[in-house]
C-alpha cells in the first residue's frame, strides 16, 4: 500500500512536468495547428542555460528567473527567424523545420556541453519533506507546476493581451480588423511556450539528469498527455499530463516494468488516435451558419 | 473628405476584380455601394483595409493608407464589419465586443461603450456569456456591428449587414444604424444587395458594375434614376 501511494505521488510530480510541456505543445498547436517536435529540445537547451548560470555561481532562483526570461526571448526569436518564413508553407515543410530545429538544438547542446550526463540541483532542501511519501523535490515540482498553470490561466482568461492571443490563434483575419498584430501574438505564443518548457526542463532535470537527450522521453509523455486531453484543450493537456505521469509510474512499478514504460506512451498515443482522436476534453465546437 | 480613393485596383491572385475606381466618403456621411453579385462591392471594402492585393491611392483624413497593414488601418479608426460577420466563434459574445476595443487605452470609456452596445442590442445582453458560435445569424450580425463600434471608429465599413436577417430584424438593424449615425460621429460605407434599403439610409451612393463605377450621386438622385429603378429597385 505504501509503495502504491509513493508511486502515485511520484507520478503526480513527473505528471506536472508532462502537463507543463503538454501545455506548451497545445499553445503552439492552437496557433499553428502543428505539433512542435522541437519543444523538448528547446526546454533541454534552457535547462543547460540554467546549469551554466548556477555553475557560474548564481543563486538558484535568480538563475531560474533569468533562464525563463532568456527562454522567452529565444522562443520569440525562433518564431521570427525560423518559423515566420514558412508560415504559409505546406504542412510537411513546417514539420521538417521543427525536426531540423530539434536536431540542431540537440547537436549544438552536445557540442557545447558534451553528452556526459550532469547532475542538476533541486532548489528544494531535503528538510522540506511533507510526510514520508513525498520527497521535497516532488512537492516543490508539483507546487511550481501548479503556480505556472494558475498564472497562465489568469493571463489568458483575464488580461486583454491574453484575450488577443486567443483571438489571433482562432481567427487571424478578424483579429487584424480589430487592430491586433497577429504576427506578434504568434511570436509571443512561442515565447510563452519556450518559457513554460524551461520551467518543465528545470523541474525534471534533477530527476532524469542533464544530458542533450534528456527530453526525448519527456516529450513523448507530454505528447501522449496532450493527445489524451485533446490537443486543442489546455485544461485537457494539464489533466492528461497528471494522468500520464501516474499511469507511467504505476504501470512501470507494478505491471510492465521500467523497460517498457516509454512504449506505454506510444501505445497511449496510438490508442487515443484510433479510439478518440479529439481526446477526452477536445472541445466540440458549435457553429451556426 | 474623410476618405478618398483614386484609380483603386484590386484582385485575388491573377484575377483582377477592381479596374480603377475613384470615390470619396464625406465626413459624417453614409455612402452606399450598390451593384449586382460579383460586381466588386466586397472587394472594394477589402481593398480599403488592405485585405487584398491593391494598387492605386487611398487617403484617409488626407494621409495615404494604401500599402499599410490591415491592423494599422484599424488603429487609425477604420472598423470593418466583414462579409461573413467575422465572429470569434469560440469566444463569448462579451469577449467578442471587448476585442473590438482592443486598441483603445481608455478603459473606463470602454466599459461605458460595452453597456451602450448592450443597450442598442438587448439580445446581446442575454447572450453575453454564451459562446458566440452558438448565436443565430442575426445575433452574430448585431455582434459584428457592435464589435466594430467598440473601436469608436471614424469610418465604419459595413458589408451586407442585412444578409441572412429576417425582414423584421433588417428593419430593426437599419433603424439602429440610423440612430447610431445621429448619435455618434461615425461615417459609414455601406455595401448592400438590397438597394432600396441602402438608398433609404445613405446620403451618397455609387453604383458599380464589374469593378468600375458606372454611376455616382446623391441617394435621392439615384433613387429617381430610371435604370437604377428598373435594375436594382424593381419597380
Amino acid at each position: 500500500m505504501e509503495a502504491l501511494i509513493h508511486q502515485v505521488v511520484a507520478g503526480l510530480a513527473t505528471g506536472g512536468i508532462y502537463a507543463s510541456l503538454a501545455l506548451a505543445l497545445v499553445m503552439i498547436y492552437q496557433a499553428t495547428h502543428l505539433v512542435n517536435f522541437a519543444q523538448g529540445e528547446m526546454a533541454m537547451f534552457s535547462t543547460y542555460l540554467a546549469w551554466t548560470l548556477i555553475d557560474a555561481g548564481m543563486p538558484y532562483w535568480a538563475a531560474f528567473a533569468l533562464t525563463i526570461g532568456i527562454s522567452f526571448l529565444m522562443g520569440i526569436l525562433i518564431e521570427r527567424i525560423v518559423i515566420r518564413p514558412v508560415e504559409n508553407a505546406p504542412v510537411l515543410a513546417v514539420v521538417t523545420v521543427f525536426i531540423g530545429l530539434l536536431v540542431i538544438l540537440n547537436s549544438v547542446a552536445g557540442w557545447i556541453y558534451t553528452y556526459t550526463i550532469k547532475s542538476f540541483p533541486s532548489p528544494f532542501p531535503p528538510g522540506m519533506a511533507l510526510g514520508r511519501f513525498m520527497s521535497p523535490h516532488e512537492v516543490g515540482a508539483i507546487g511550481v507546476t501548479l503556480l505556472v498553470l494558475a498564472a497562465l490561466w489568469v493571463f489568458f482568461r483575464f488580461t486583454p493581451l491574453g484575450l488577443a492571443m486567443r483571438a489571433a490563434a482562432q481567427n487571424p483575419a478578424s483579429s487584424r480588423l480589430v487592430g491586433i498584430r497577429v504576427g506578434w501574438m504568434l511570436a509571443l505564443g512561442w515565447g510563452l511556450a519556450a518559457a513554460i518548457g524551461a520551467v518543465a526542463g528545470m523541474m525534471v532535470a534533477p530527476i532524469v539528469y542533464l544530458d542533450p537527450n534528456m527530453m526525448a522521453g519527456v516529450l513523448l509523455y507530454a505528447f501522449a498527455a496532450a493527445l489524451l486531453g485533446g490537443i486543442d484543450s489546455p485544461m485537457g493537456a494539464v489533466i492528461g499530463g497528471f494522468v500520464v505521469g501516474v499511469l507511467e509510474n504505476l504501470l512501470g512499478a507494478f505491471v510492465i516494468g521500467n523497460e517498457l514504460k516509454l512504449s506505454m506512451a506510444l501505445v497511449l498515443i496510438i490508442g487515443v488516435l484510433l479510439v478518440r482522436p479529439s481526446g477526452f476534453f477536445g472541445k466540440v465546437h458549435v457553429t451556426r451558419v | 473628405m474623410l476618405l478618398e480613393a483614386k484609380s483603386l485596383r484590386a484582385g485575388y491572385g491573377e484575377t483582377q476584380v477592381l479596374h480603377g475606381m475613384d470615390f470619396a466618403i464625406a465626413q459624417g456621411s453614409i455612402t452606399a455601394l450598390l451593384g449586382a453579385n460579383g460586381a466588386g462591392k466586397t472587394t472594394t471594402l477589402r481593398a480599403l483595409c488592405a485585405m487584398v492585393k491593391t494598387s492605386g491611392e487611398i487617403r484617409f483624413e488626407g494621409n495615404r493608407i494604401d500599402g499599410r497593414a490591415t491592423e494599422d488601418i484599424a488603429r487609425l479608426g477604420v472598423a470593418h464589419v466583414p462579409d461573413g460577420r467575422g465572429t470569434f466563434l469560440h469566444l463569448s459574445a462579451e469577449e467578442n465586443l471587448r476585442l473590438g476595443a482592443y486598441t483603445r487605452k481608455d478603459r473606463a470609456a470602454v466599459e461605458d461603450d460595452l453597456e451602450r452596445m448592450l443597450g442598442y442590442f438587448p439580445v446581446l445582453r442575454e447572450r453575453r456569456r454564451q459562446q458566440a458560435g452558438t448565436l443565430s445569424g442575426g445575433e452574430q450580425q448585431m455582434l459584428a456591428v457592435s464589435r466594430a463600434l467598440m473601436l469608436r471608429p471614424k469610418l465604419m465599413l459595413l458589408d451586407e449587414p442585412s444578409f441572412g436577417l429576417a425582414p423584421r430584424l433588417v428593419h430593426e438593424l437599419f433603424g439602429i444604424l440610423r440612430d447610431i449615425r445621429s448619435r455618434e460621429k461615425v461615417s459609414m460605407m455601406l455595401v448592400e444587395q438590397n438597394a432600396a434599403l441602402a438608398l433609404e439610409l445613405a446620403d451618397q451612393a455609387y453604383l458599380i458594375e464589374t469593378g468600375r463605377i458606372v454611376m455616382a450621386g446623391t441617394a435621392e438622385a439615384l433613387k429617381r434614376d430610371d435604370s437604377i429603378r428598373k435594375s436594382y429597385l424593381g419597380y
